[in-house]
């Protein structure tokens, strides 16, 4: 079996007294995405830094490409694409000098021209770094991650601060990562970005993993759909089904509880015996919001 | 899979081009600040107006110029590699420049070489441009000995290098910037530029780098004698001190 990209075992990040990270694991396939989903100060950037060998985790183990992030630091930097969260650039250089810097240090790098195109950034070209608006700059930031043709990138917040046009640029760009066989590890705390890029999130909170699992998997949990049905006011639903029914206004019922396939059949075929006119039937799939603020709202605040 | 415009192909370029590019956008952001580089060389160029011309300091001995030119070198080489480098290094960390650096193949020691090799560049070409003035007012220095004049100002750069990395590393860039300039004030004062430095003995070689170093110009280009052992000393050790203490205290961030 091919080694995962990055192993992440029982990861705790202290900073002083704060434990920001408090034992943590991950893994990332290879030539997938995963997203690290979370408020901030849930521990993402300071996981990441790990991952990018800026310092040893406190306790636990990490392993990038098979490698130690921190000791074989030298030899794991060519492998790897780095977008940090802001910076990190000569203010005074322009847009094409940072990119030609980086891409000079890197044995196959891609051209750079056409990655300031694809980035929307040609134009900019010549302009210093300290001129560029955020989004142009988190796109540079971008670019450099990737200049170097590396097999695993880390973008921290890789769409903070652009705008809509910028971040569909952005999404299209990660999405050709993964097809060109990129892996991908990144953070947000857009659920519509975790949603539509990533192959598995990683829902962090305080400092400890709150869910993980497939987009599809973490909205399709037990229990979170919702079933909505019409019919005349006033029934009197009888409590033998494991569901929760409310009358939200006249009329509209709210059933909610484990409701797999079965349980849907059972709720209407008693709306059936009870002889009620049932005019509609809605389901409604939760949301990844759904479940991020479930798992969020208790913990935060 | 097929072969697409992302398809990894990792890899480090030869450490000599990482380098080149590298000292090559040092030099041009130096360029790009020249303000910076005037003001490097503006105070000497004071000094040696100043002080080489007029008698307002009293400096030992009968030629003016030939004290006071070659502790003006001394003097740019340490505006330059000590309080120029410092405060540049200081804002490149709160960029966050030398972590995004320190995320890529450049390594640590890349990015030590590098600003040191750029150092080298600009101290070149500002002894070079200063000494041209010095012979203009006057001076006429003795080349028999220039080399081990070149030696002692490489061993020189190299500490102050080291020094300029080792304070960048451990304070905020605002205090490195005025810790930096504070200490540069007190050598023009004490290094023995304008006037006679405070008489130590051989300890004021150890105690002051820039006098160690000024003194080592003095007997080289204007008289033309060797450099005393003592200096040759004081200035491998404070080399070899700063440069380890920079490299062990580097932080990216």
């Amino acid at each position: 079996m091919v080694e995962a990209a990055v192993e992440v075992q029982g990861v705790v990040v202290k900073y002083g007294e704060v434990t920001a990270v408090d034992g943590v694991s991950l893994t990332v396939p290879r030539g997938s995405i995963l997203a690290l989903l979370g408020d901030n100060g849930a521990g993402k950037t300071s996981l990441l830094q790990v991952c990018e060998g800026f310092r040893g985790p406190d306790a636990g183990s990490v392993r990038i490409l098979g490698l130690d992030p921190v000791a074989d630091h030298d030899a794991l930097m060519p492998r790897l694409g780095i977008m940090l969260q802001s910076g990190g650039v000569y203010p005074w250089a322009t847009a094409g000098e940072i990119l030609r810097l980086f891409a000079s240090f890197a044995a196959r790098p891609l051209d750079v021209d056409m990655l300031l195109d694809r980035l929307g950034l040609r134009k900019f070209a010549k302009t210093t770094f300290r001129r560029l608006s955020g989004g142009e700059q988190q796109r540079l930031s971008l670019a450099v991650a990737l200049v170097g043709r590396p097999e695993l990138v880390f973008l921290d917040e890789p769409t903070a601060g652009m705008d809509v046009g910028a971040r569909q640029t952005t999404w299209k760009l990660v999405e050709s990562l993964r097809a060109d066989g990129v892996t991908v590890l990144l953070t947000t705390h857009l659920l519509d970005e975790a949603e539509s890029l990533a192959d598995h999130v990683v829902i962090m909170n305080d400092g400890v993993v709150a869910a993980t699992g497939t987009p599809a998997e973490l909205t399709a949990a037990a229990g979170i759909d919702l079933l909505q049905v019409r019919a005349e006011p006033g029934l009197t639903l009888a409590a033998t089904l494991d569901v929760k029914v409310t009358e939200e206004s006249p009329g509209e019922y709210a059933i909610a509880g484990a409701l797999d396939t079965e349980a849907i059949a059972a709720v209407l075929g008693w709306f059936a015996a009870a002889g009620a006119q049932v005019t509609a039937v809605n389901t409604r799939r939760r949301t990844l919001e759904d479940v991020y603020l479930a798992l969020t709202a208790g913990a935060t605040r | 899979m097929t072969t697409g415009t992302f398809t990894p192909a990792p890899g480090r370029a030869p450490l000599r081009a990482i380098l080149r590019r590298q000292v090559r956008m040092e030099l041009i952001l130096t360029a790009r600040r020249g303000e910076a580089v005037v003001l490097a060389m503006g105070v000497p160029l004071l000094v040696l107006l100043g002080a080489g011309l007029t008698n307002a300091t009293n400096v030992p001995g009968d030629d003016r110029l030939g004290y006071v030119v070659p502790g003006v070198l001394a003097l740019t080489v340490m505006s330059t590699a000590f309080t120029g480098q410092a405060i540049t290094t200081g804002y490149e960390r709160s960029y966050g420049v030398l972590k995004r650096l320190g995320a890529s193949p450049l390594t640590r020691p890349g990015l030590l070489f590098a600003k040191t090799a750029a150092i080298l560049c600009l101290v070149l070409l500002q002894v070079v441009a200063l000494g041209v003035v010095g012979v203009a007012a006057g001076w006429r220095p003795d080349l028999a000995q220039v080399l081990p004049a070149i030696g002692v100002t490489v061993l020189a750069t190299a500490a102050y290098c080291g020094l300029a990395l080792l304070i960048a590393s451990l304070l905020r860039p605002e205090t490195v910037t005025a810790a930096a300039t504070l200490i540069y004030v007190l050598m023009l004062a004490a290094g023995g530029i304008m006037f006679a430095a405070p008489d130590l003995g051989s300890a004021g070689y150890f105690l002051l780098p820039l006098a160690a170093h000024a003194e080592a110009l003095r007997d080289t280009l204007t008289a033309g004698t060797a450099v005393p052992g003592v200096i040759w000393l004081s200035l491998t050790l404070w080399a070899a001190v700063s440069l380890t203490a920079a490299a062990r205290s580097f932080r990216w961030e």
